[in-house]
């Protein structure tokens, strides 16, 4: 990004922050600007927008023009698409620079993402994740057990930040001591310079080589010991994998990191937000935990951490009345379809036994959908599993403070208080 | 009527009487059958209604699509006989139809 457009960025991004999202032209309607989404007034604008302009076409941004694809039908059109719809060159709303982007399988078409997904997959296949259940179960409680009772304290920090770094340790076998700098890595990976993580792309260039130091000396430790169950060791024994050039090894890397922490990390604190704000369901809950399996489902709906994924048009196409043409950014934003009453009854409703909670489009459909659903779902599961047997609420007693970001869809902190079980 | 027989990967059968005319993942669906998540809802694109097709019915029920081969491929668990529920029309040929769930649905 240049500097002329980190201005004009900064100048717009509070721009609808704030306003009846009715009191804006349609046309200026822009969903990019991080700032709505920092400030937690994005619904309305998103129902405005599935009314009145389901395809809507943003002609002017920080980032260029785009499409939004705001309802569940269309949404799942696109993805299901990639004839007409291409995940290359990426899948974020902004343009990158190709000597700062990591070869990924989620920004491949086929059948190039195919056999690079296929590699990695197993490391998160469900058979592989039932024999980590043990392990995972043991330090969501070493977690819980150790939090302050009775006072104050961030969840982000200190359960879904630690939750989510440590599985990332456990399925990378990654050096435990060291297992912040995952988080940070992943921070970074998705960071709008100067939004507070990092100030420039530089910087953040500079913030992956030393993640793919780190991880090439992994690799190298793995590859000259015994096999072994992480995903580290698994790549550089694959026949498939074991020549992989190192910036398609890091862009995997990354991949992984990002997608199995901030969804996660976010789910976490959302959940307990959701119930928070629907004492009923708290209710519920309490007097019935088998529902914790249609809870978890529910809360990624309720959540969608990742707001939407990108797509390029590679031919001229019609969607929804409107002629998209060869080239055009279209966005998919899930955050709109899963809030979609003509897909999902009482859609801005959060119901833990809502049926058929599975069907959400968080996770996308097709080809990209998400690999790593299954685990996600487990550590779910299993956090709140946990939660219950200690304890009798997890008070919200603050604001939430979130994220600038139009994609991830997440907290930074959220104080909370633990009530224990009488 | 048409009846399907499901087994979950462990051998528990479980039967049911369906009309010609929707799918074998629907047919599941609405009548509770488990192992069946059909998170997609039957737009051949998540793998979540992977079966197995008993052998002496795959020549009847047929092999894959080409959408249905891109998704199944991705899974896992795919065997010869794998297919998306979703993609099997209940038809009274297939009157008597085994399938079997896999343990773990992608």
């Amino acid at each position: 990004m240049s500097a002329a457009d980190n201005q004009s960025g900064n100048q717009s991004r509070w721009s609808m922050v704030g306003k009846d999202p009715y009191s804006i032209p349609l046309d200026e309607i822009d969903l990019s600007h991080p700032g709505i989404w920092q400030a937690n007034e994005f619904l309305p604008f998103l129902a405005r927008l599935r009314k009145e302009a389901p395809v809507h076409y943003c002609r002017q941004s920080a980032v260029g023009p785009y499409w939004s694809i705001m309802k569940y039908a269309d949404i799942m059109t696109v993805d299901t698409s990639p004839d007409i719809y291409s995940s290359e060159p990426t899948v974020g709303i902004v343009d990158t620079f190709e000597e700062f982007t990591l070869p990924m399988f989620i920004a491949m078409d086929p059948p190039k993402h195919d056999v690079q997904r296929k590699i990695v997959q197993p490391v998160v296949a469900p058979d592989n994740l039932k024999r980590m259940e043990s392990l995972i179960r043991q330090r969501v409680c070493t977690i819980l057990d150790e939090l302050p009772v009775g006072e104050e304290f961030d969840w982000v920090k200190h359960v879904s930040i630690e939750l989510t770094t440590q599985m990332l340790a456990t399925l990378f076998d990654f050096p435990f001591e060291d297992r912040h700098k995952l988080t940070y890595w992943s921070d970074v990976a998705t960071a709008i310079p100067g939004g507070g993580v990092v100030n420039s792309q530089e910087e953040r260039w500079e913030a992956v080589q030393e993640c793919l130091g780190y991880f090439t000396r992994l690799w190298n430790e793995r590859v000259n010991s015994e096999p072994g169950n992480d995903l580290i060791s698994m790549l550089a024994h694959g026949d498939a994998t074991r020549n992989m050039p190192p910036m398609e090894y890091l862009g995997n890397i990354i991949l992984l990191i990002v997608g199995g922490n901030d969804t996660t990390r976010n789910s976490l604190t959302g959940g307990v937000l959701a119930l928070n704000e629907t004492p009923a369901e708290y209710d519920k809950l309490r007097n019935d935990v088998s529902l914790i399996p249609n809870m978890v489902s529910e809360i990624i709906r309720w959540q969608t951490p990742l707001a939407y994924m990108r797509r390029t048009a590679k031919v001229d196409t019609d969607l929804g009345g409107q002629q998209i043409k060869a080239g055009d950014k279209v966005v998919m934003w899930y955050a709109s379809g899963n809030r979609d009453e003509e897909a999902i009854e009482k859609a801005d409703d959060f119901l833990i036994d809502r049926p058929r909670a599975r069907q959400h489009l968080s996770f996308g459909f097709g080809l990209h959908r998400c690999m790593g659903n299954r685990l996600a779902e487990m550590q779910l599961r299993i956090v709140w599993e946990e939660i219950m047997l200690r304890f009798q609420e997890v008070e919200v007693v603050g604001e939430p403070q979130r994220v600038y970001s139009s994609f991830v869809k997440g907290y930074t902190h959220m104080p909370v208080v633990l009530h224990p079980k009488a | 009527m048409v009846k399907i027989h499901f087994f979950e990967h462990d051998g528990t059968e479980h039967a049911v009487e369906v009309e010609p005319g929707g799918s074998v993942m629907l047919a599941a669906v609405i009548n509770g059958v488990p192992g069946i998540d059909a998170d997609c809802g039957g737009a051949c694109s998540c793998a979540t209604c992977h079966v197995y097709v008993d052998s002496a019915w795959a020549d009847k029920v047929g092999g894959t699509n080409p959408t249905e081969e891109a998704m199944l491929s991705l899974c896992g668990d795919r065997k010869e006989t794998s297919r998306l529920s979703c993609q099997i029309a209940v038809t009274e040929e297939l009157d008597g139809l085994k399938v079997t769930t896999p343990e773990f649905q992608f």
